[in-house]
């Protein structure tokens, strides 16, 4: 029998050990244990990430504003998170009075759940997917068509006007800027020519030289990420389109009226939602697992991918770390006159690309389209909003 | 026949029913978002993956949603105090009941048509989208036409009205 190199082993390490803790099971039971072991190992590794990104986030915020951040609990303050779960578990579990209790008390749950199922289809590493779906591109953006819903759920349940503003906020914006989502990821399934999300993983896990095949590095590419990445934002209700939060002018929106461990739900879910859009925007124009170099190919698959995860993640938390927040208005207009009709244009590009045959000339095409309908749409739109010194109204 | 089949339907149909039953339209509206998901998953049973979660994707995301907007931009959600029949309600179930038979005669027939024993045709996404585009592509074409005419009236209906000098 040949020797199975050690990168191999490592990069492989986790499905041996499930094939070894599932074979101490008879036959019949094992692919049901197999899958057991997949869905535990998601439910403890991304809240996990979870509790180590809230002090990561508040530690690099606290940066950025030129203050210290959580530094008591444990070294550097990095037990905060446990502070905080036992806090949230023992907090007192307040419901007021007028709230619809079903309701309300469902909204976290169904949240979470449907944040939750956004990972089954995720290649996380080389044969690591808890289910190789079809239609896996297609299962995911279901299940997060459904937290639009919870939600609502929340806000409607509450009873109380900033949850009920923060509910309509945040629906109009996720549905808003789905359109763009869809259509960027499109591009990709266009070119790939599946929905799998391991066959698009594959597609990409090619080399010229020491250069990989992603996505990213051809112009529609390019366009779609920076598209799916923006509507990606929005859609996670992040800085700078968290105006459905917006803690100044709603007290949290959607959530205002939930505490405890509720609370640390939503939270839960707000995060994992960051994960798994992240892991799936890797997926789809990062390469996945694949290494960014071919000679870089020793290292496990699996590190690439939480590599890129918590790199997104850090420029999630850089940005909320640097830009205002947004306007009801200027989200709208951002999402309808600029990012949705460069989506579409791209999908024009993309099939332009699909159909040039290789070779320089197709660079040069869709380069061009798309920086002058950018420049083109990017100059009109700034011109014609007239930016000069601020004026004040009411104040001096 | 399973036990799977018994309680997805067992859902789906405990959703309709509080659709129609329950007094406050917000919770109609999230009723019916249960009846969409049973259905959805009882596609999903039948190995036809692409219906099931477009059928989440489309109904349990965007038609509840839209629905519920619609609740709460118009009447409120409050419950109404005389009661949620109407008056024609013998009409509506005749109605109801009359569409209920047209469908059943109709699943019956097309099942007696079909050859006893025939396997359970095997269509991927792959091929869903080949028939889209290939032999179904003109009626694709006129749903297209029809949604952006749609979105455009839509758009229209919501213009801020210029002010005319008279």
């Amino acid at each position: 029998m040949a020797q199975t190199p050690i990168s191999v082993t490592l990069d492989q390490i986790f499905v041996l050990l499930r094939d070894w803790l599932v074979h101490f099971l008879p036959a019949a039971l094992r692919p049901f244990a197999g899958v057991v072991l997949g869905v535990v190992a998601i439910a403890a590794v991304f809240p996990g990430l979870f509790a180590l990104t809230t002090v990561f986030e508040r530690k690099g915020l606290g940066r950025m504003q030129n203050r210290l951040g959580p530094n008591r609990v444990g070294p550097f303050g990095f037990f905060q998170p446990i502070a905080d779960g036992i806090k949230s578990l023992t907090k007192e579990d307040i419901v007021p009075t007028n709230a619809d209790a079903v309701v309300h008390f469902l909204a976290p749950l169904v949240l979470v759940v449907a944040v939750f199922m956004g990972f089954a289809v995720l290649p996380v590493g080389r044969n690591m997917v808890l289910v190789d779906m079809d239609a896996g591109l297609l299962f995911f953006f279901a299940m997060g068509a459904s937290t639009e819903l919870s939600i609502f759920m929340a806000g409607w349940s509450s009873r109380n006007k900033y949850s009920i503003l923060g509910a309509m906020r945040a629906i109009a914006q996720m549905i808003s800027y789905e359109v763009p989502l869809l259509l960027s990821s499109v591009t990709v399934v266009m070119i790939a020519g599946s929905l799998s999300l391991t066959k698009i993983v594959e597609a990409q896990n090619q080399y010229t030289g020491i250069f990989p095949h992603w996505y990213v590095f051809t112009p529609w590419g390019l366009a779609s990420f920076l598209m799916f990445a923006i509507a990606a934002t929005a859609e996670t209700n992040r800085s700078p389109f968290d105006l459905p939060e917006g803690e100044s002018e709603l007290v949290s929106g959607y959530f205002t009226e939930y505490s405890g461990f509720k609370f640390a739900l939503f939270f839960l879910g707000e995060y994992l939602g960051m994960f798994s859009i992240s892991g799936l925007g890797a997926t789809l124009f990062l390469g996945g697992w694949s290494a960014p170099l071919s000679f870089l190919g020793f290292v496990p698959s699996w590190i690439w991918f939480f590599a890129k995860v918590m790199t997104a993640i850090f420029i999630f938390i850089w940005m909320r770390g640097t830009l205002p927040r947004l306007r009801q208005d200027q989200l709208m207009n951002f999402a309808w006159k600029f990012v949705l009709p460069f989506s579409l244009l791209n999908l024009m590009v993309t099939a332009l690309w699909r159909f040039m045959d290789g070779g320089w000339l197709r660079w040069v095409v869709c380069s061009a389209i798309l920086l002058g309908a950018y420049l083109l749409m990017a100059r009109t739109g700034m011109h014609r909003k007239h930016f000069g010194p601020r004026s004040y109204r009411y104040a001096e | 026949m399973s036990i799977v089949f018994y309680g997805i339907a067992a859902l789906t149909v405990a959703g309709a029913l509080a659709t129609v039953l329950l007094k406050n339209t917000v919770h109609c509206a999230l009723a019916v978002a249960v009846a969409f998901a049973g259905l959805a998953l009882l596609f999903l049973s039948l190995d036809a993956q692409f219906v099931g979660f477009a059928q989440i994707l489309v109904y349990v995301g965007a038609v509840a949603i839209l629905v519920v907007f619609a609740i709460l931009l118009t009447r409120g959600s409050e419950t109404p105090e005389g009661g949620v029949f109407s008056r024609s309600w013998l009409a509506g179930l005749a109605v109801g009941a009359g569409v209920f038979a047209v469908l059943g005669w109709a699943v019956i027939e097309s099942a007696r048509a079909l050859p006893l024993g025939t396997a359970a045709p095997v269509a991927t996404v792959h091929d869903i989208g080949v028939a889209l585009v290939g032999r179904y592509v003109l009626p694709l074409e006129i749903v297209a036409l029809l949604l952006t005419a749609a979105t455009i009236g839509a758009v229209i209906v919501a213009l801020h009205e210029k002010e005319r000098p008279r």
